[in-house]
């Protein structure tokens, strides 16, 4: 297997962008990590977007886009995995560089969410769940959320401040974000006093809907290192996808996201890596207590502690394990299909020391988790400084 | 041959409004309405609670009671009700698929404003007089919709009722002593097609509809069947208000003890095809073996069905095995006021 | 919205609660499905659900989705029935979300889950309702 670097990034900026349709917003995203790896031609595209059908009524996705750059005639696929749709795409492009079967590979995520009202979004979305046995009684992605968050809160004692903290830290960190959907500045009470959407969660404690678009370039290690010069370079050490139970009814410990820990331990082993090791991670905080599960599921804190590490700080920008540093989906924006490519984006930004006022210091290895559905799939990436 | 009730089961839903809540909306006498029409407080169904799915309820309550027929057994389903789901596709199928009685039987929606539940009745139990099916499935049930503002809207209320007739001696909990209907054209209640809420004659539906109907009825009945008011332990009448029970009852010569046991539309209200059946259910629930049961339902337009029950000794077996009717009506109650009774009676514009 | 024929096709689970049950483990399945995920065994018996179970865990949805509008506020569970299957349902019957709780005995009828406006077909299954009510 060949090492895989990536040596391009770019993003929209996150949010409602009224006046921007789903093909150019990906084409703005997938210009700049073009530019941004001084390329211009690759092997193979591939899109990452959840539902591109229900929020836009736009199928064949990934040969309207490659053309949409110029690039008919170039392989290009689509993957999907609900909200982990990005982080598969970034999977499935790492796969096909590191069995040689390409060389070059653009990486891309998308998802254009605002040309359908709330209640069509809450149904596109929905349909993540199972949707004969959950969406039929009236489910919703915070409905389901809100269902663990009471299992949590009921096993663990995690608190409905504690909830609230990770919104806080997260809209701090947006405020850094020059690409976040919100520059918003909330406390506890704000979120806690925040209409309900589902008891026990309420609008701050979850993730806006959004447009925007992520891109990667994927290369050799070893091409990465020619094009480099004496520049770090960015290596995907560890890659690993786990599934579960879509129907909640059916998933074995409702306390714990099993995808999550389950691709994280194969992420760890691919990249012979521990928790102890990583310098900051973007988890896949679609709702508060997604973000405190996660922290849990990935080992960087012990089951039913990942509220206790929030409110104690363990998980700011100046903490043990920067968890977020990007505003996560809470305060950047969650266009469904992009987050997992953004994630990296983000981990990528640390890594060469380009986050701006939100740089983690020495940060040297990152981790990406993204998460379909309420924990159905989970893709998990390590990236390193080498 | 002997063919009775083997099994019977009611469903009346959980929310109520008081009649004061519906009165000081439009600006209503309350305590001359509860004077006038004897009502108090009646059953409202929620938003996701139809004829069908009362239906539903009522017939499992049923088979609970049926020392275990096999729904596979049953042969005819019949659902009295004006108000049914659909104007054009049967409530019947929804029910039958749900008990598990399809596909081998036959299944008919019957409409005759507030008779139609004893019309199933008097049709389930006359196919297994026949001996054209085993078991034969008869239900009243209803939401009615009163107009907002009319007096209807005092008394239209929600429940079901659900018998299952045989001729195993050893399974009939009621024995089907007789049978008479009297029936004229007499326009004193109906809705037109496409119509959301019924029209009536207002002081036209008391004396020539529903007291000369249901007198007539009851009294032919008793003739044929050569019984005096005296005979019966219990009668039940069709229950439009809480009034006019009593007085039709008074006025052929029964007496309090003999009707107040069938008697819940006080507290009820008027659950239609579903009325004079859920009564017979609140009977049954407490009758002894011996008992001789007078059933007389009143349908607008108009007719009346009548029935003479004798209650065998299985009944005292069954009573607990289901639900009871008085503790449906009395316990675990929900109260509505008005505004959210208008939205789960859909009397608010929604957005399209 | 789903077709009529997609909710046709489930009236033996949405009406009779109809599972299917492991020959091989005895695990029962809720749908039924070709292979159980238990033990890998691919002959079942029909088994009919009970009716009782009690709530693993709930929320009140605020914000539905479409379809549920008139049935909003939404209360929603994860119920585990007394043989230990488990199904998300509505709970029907709410006076009070504040009185839901983990726990909650509950007992599954027959209503209307949502419906495809004022002319569309209407889905039927089961609700939770409390216990003893």
């Amino acid at each position: 297997m060949r090492d895989v670097a990536v040596i391009g990034i770019g993003m929209t900026s996150f949010g409602e962008l009224w006046e921007t349709p789903l093909r150019s917003l990906w084409a703005e995203a997938a210009l700049a990590a073009l530019d941004n790896a001084g390329i211009d031609s690759v092997d193979l595209v591939t899109i990452g977007c959840m539902s591109s059908g229900l929020f836009t009524g736009q199928e064949h996705l990934a040969s309207l886009l490659a053309d949409e750059l110029g690039m008919a005639g170039v392989p290009a696929t689509r993957v999907e995995s609900a909200c982990a749709s990005g982080g598969l795409a970034v999977r499935a492009g790492f796969a096909e560089v590191a069995s040689g079967l390409c060389d070059t590979v653009l990486v891309t995520g998308v998802e254009k969410m605002t040309d359908v009202d709330g209640a069509d979004a809450t149904y596109a979305l929905g349909t993540a769940a199972d949707a004969e046995w959950e969406g039929f009684h009236g489910v919703t992605f915070p409905g389901l959320y809100a269902m663990l968050a009471r299992i949590h809160m009921q096993k663990y004692g995690t608190t409905r401040e504690q909830l609230a903290r990770v919104a806080v830290k997260n809209h701090a960190n947006g405020l850094l974000n020059p690409h976040a959907q919100y520059h918003l500045k909330v406390t506890v009470q704000d979120v806690v006093n925040s209409t309900l959407v589902a008891d026990p969660l309420c609008l701050l404690d979850c993730s806006p809907v959004t447009d925007g678009a992520a891109a990667l370039v994927l290369t050799t290690a070893e091409r990465a290192r020619e094009i480099a010069g004496d520049k770090p370079v960015v290596v995907i050490t560890g890659s690993g996808m786990a599934t579960d139970t879509v129907t909640l009814a059916n998933r074995a410990d409702l306390a714990e996201l099993g995808a999550v820990k389950l691709a994280g331990e194969r992420a760890y082993a691919m990249a012979r890596r521990k928790p102890e090791d990583i310098h900051l991670v973007e988890v896949h905080d679609c709702f508060t207590i997604a973000e405190i599960m996660a922290t849990e599921a990935l080992g960087f804190f012990n089951p039913g502690f990942g509220g206790s590490a929030v409110e104690k700080g363990l998980t700011s920008l100046q903490g043990k394990i920067p968890v977020n540093t990007s505003g996560g989906l809470k305060s950047k924006g969650h266009p469904v299909g992009a987050t997992g490519v953004a994630q990296v984006v983000e981990i990528v930004s640390q890594l060469r020391g380009e986050a701006g006022q939100r740089q983690v210091q020495g940060a040297k290895i990152g981790m990406a988790q993204n998460m379909g559905g309420s924990g159905g799939s989970s893709v998990v990436h390590i990236l390193e400084v080498v | 041959m002997t063919v009775g009730i083997v099994g019977y089961g009611a469903f009346v839903p959980r929310r109520r409004i008081k009649l004061e809540e519906i009165a000081k909306v439009w600006g209503a006498d309350a305590p001359a309405y509860k004077r006038g029409l004897q009502l108090f407080e009646k059953s409202v169904p929620g938003a996701d609670e139809d004829t069908v799915t009362m239906s539903v309820e009522a017939a499992r309550n049923a088979l609970a009671r049926s020392g275990g027929v096999d729904p596979a057994d049953i042969g005819a389903l019949y659902i009295g009700s004006e108000s049914h789901p659909y104007a054009v596709k049967p409530s019947g199928t929804i029910v039958a698929e749900a008990i598990g009685a399809v596909p081998a039987l036959h299944v008919a929606d019957l409409e005759f404003a507030c008779k139609a539940g004893t019309e199933s009745l008097f049709i389930a139990q006359a196919l297994v007089k026949a001996g054209e099916v085993k078991y034969a499935v008869g239900i009243g049930a209803d939401t009615s919709q009163g107009a907002p503002g009319d007096a209807l809207e005092y008394s239209a209320a929600a429940g079901a009722a659900a018998f299952i007739f045989g001729a195993d001696e050893d399974l009939i909990l009621a024995e089907i002593v007789d049978t008479y209907s009297w029936t004229t054209d007499t326009p004193d209640f109906w809705r037109r097609e496409y119509m959301h809420y019924p029209r009536h004659g207002s002081r036209f539906t008391g004396e020539p509809a529903y007291f000369r109907h249901s007198m007539n009825s009851a009294r032919g009945m008793m003739d044929k069947a050569g019984l005096e008011p005296g005979d019966f332990a219990y009668a039940i009448f069709h229950q439009p208000n809480g009034k006019f029970p009593m007085r039709v009852g008074k006025k052929l010569g029964f007496t309090n003890e003999q009707l107040e046991t069938g008697w819940l539309s006080p507290w009820l209200g008027n659950t239609y095809s579903g009325a004079s059946p859920i009564g017979l259910t609140a009977v049954l629930d407490i009758a002894s073996p011996g008992d001789l049961i007078l059933l007389t339902s009143f349908g607008s337009g108009a007719g009346s069905d009548s029935f003479v029950i004798r209650v065998t000794g299985r009944i005292s077996e069954v009573q607990d095995l289901a639900p009871k009717t008085r503790e449906q009506l009395d316990e675990n109650k929900i109260y509505l006021e008005y505004g959210a009774y208008a939205k789960l009676r859909g009397k608010i514009r929604m957005a399209e | 919205m789903f077709s009529p024929a997609r909710a046709w096709r489930e009236y033996p689970q949405r009406y009779r609660l109809e599972a299917a049950k492991c020959t091989e483990c005895s695990k029962i399945l809720y749908p039924p499905r070709l292979v159980c995920p238990a033990c890998g065994g691919r002959t079942f018996t029909p088994e009919i659900l009970p009716r009782e179970g009690k709530v693993v865990t709930f929320t009140v949805i605020r914000v539905p989705p479409a379809g549920f509008t008139e049935q909003t506020p939404l209360p929603l569970a994860l119920v585990e029935l007394a043989n230990g299957v488990r199904l998300m349902v509505q709970i029907g019957d709410v006076e009070n979300p504040e009185t839901l709780e983990i726990g909650m005995p509950v007992r599954l009828e027959f209503r209307r889950i949502s419906w495809d406006g004022e002319a569309g077909v209407i889905f039927y299954g089961h609700k939770a309702v409390r216990a003893g009510s």
